[in-house]
């Protein structure tokens, strides 16, 4: 059984490679490279898989799941500049990707029941625009 | 890892069988049936799969989004998918068949690195159509 909890943060950030220069950047990442940064809605829906508890009647607790996901992506990322304020992505470009692995990793490490495990991260960098990561390239 | 992004475009189809008669196919495909024609508003999911390249991404957005326009959108964006669509002209203009064919649009000369994973078309808000690609 799968169960999806859904999370919003607003940030800003900049995609740009430092070693790069400026056609690099753009040639790479288009107008996310612009220098000043720019911002997005996120939307962050995190899966878990697995069985009901037999006691509890539930595959994990909602509110356990609110609590870590506020914890570990929401109060650190929510209104902030992640190249800045955000580690690793002072020196990790937060590109869609790299965010959103970073989220699973995250999660990963609070998400450990023996009948509940992690099972995919999705982040929605746009409406028109998501990474799938499931801890695997 | 798999990264999904979203396209749109107006296109007008009638769903009619040359396999069966005009009645036959006035009682199966209905409104969809009506000579005349008639359009939606579709919506385009692509999803491409694989590891992230050393600028941190599985795909370079503007090298998709110029894939996606040369081979799919810049031949279904308003037009009339029954007669200007050479893909679907020995088909029944049905959103089935269209996805095939947008897959099928894509994979011809796909040049990008990371591998075209899922082709998913709304018709509607109501219909959805999904394939994964092998």
């Amino acid at each position: 059984m799968l169960l999806t909890r859904k999370a919003e943060f607003s940030a800003s950030h900049v995609c740009r490679n430092p070693a790069l220069d400026d056609d690099k950047n753009r040639a790479l990442y288009g107008a996310n490279a612009n220098p000043h940064g720019h911002g997005h809605n996120y939307v962050l829906e995190v899966t878990i898989e697995g069985d009901p508890d037999p006691v509890t009647g539930m595959v994990f607790d909602l509110r356990e799941l609110k609590e870590i996901i506020n914890a570990e992506v929401v109060d650190p990322m929510d209104h902030r500049f992640l190249n800045h304020e955000v580690p690793p992505f002072n020196h990790i470009v937060p590109t869609t990707e790299n965010i959103t692995v970073e989220i699973w990793n995250r999660l990963h490490r609070r998400i450990n029941l023996p009948n509940a495990r992690l099972k995919n991260v999705r982040l929605y960098e746009t409406a028109d625009l998501y990474v799938d990561y499931g801890g695997k390239a | 890892m798999r990264l999904t992004r979203r396209y749109r475009f107006s296109a007008s189809h009638r769903l009619n069988s040359d396999a069966l008669t005009p009645d036959e196919n006035a009682r199966l495909y209905g409104k969809c049936n009506n000579p005349f024609g008639h359009g939606h508003d579709y919506v385009l999911d692509v999803s491409v799969e694989g590891p992230m390249d050393a600028s941190g991404q599985i795909v370079h957005r503007a090298a998709l989004d110029a894939l996606v326009q040369e081979r799919v959108l810049g031949h279904v964006d308003h037009r009339n998918l029954n007669c200007d669509l050479p893909e679907l002209q020995s088909q029944v203009a049905t959103t089935e068949n269209l996805a095939f064919a947008i897959e099928r649009m894509l994979a011809r000369d796909w040049t990008l690195p990371a591998r075209l994973a899922r082709v998913r078309i709304s018709e509607t808000a109501r219909n959805t159509f999904e394939l994964e690609t092998e």
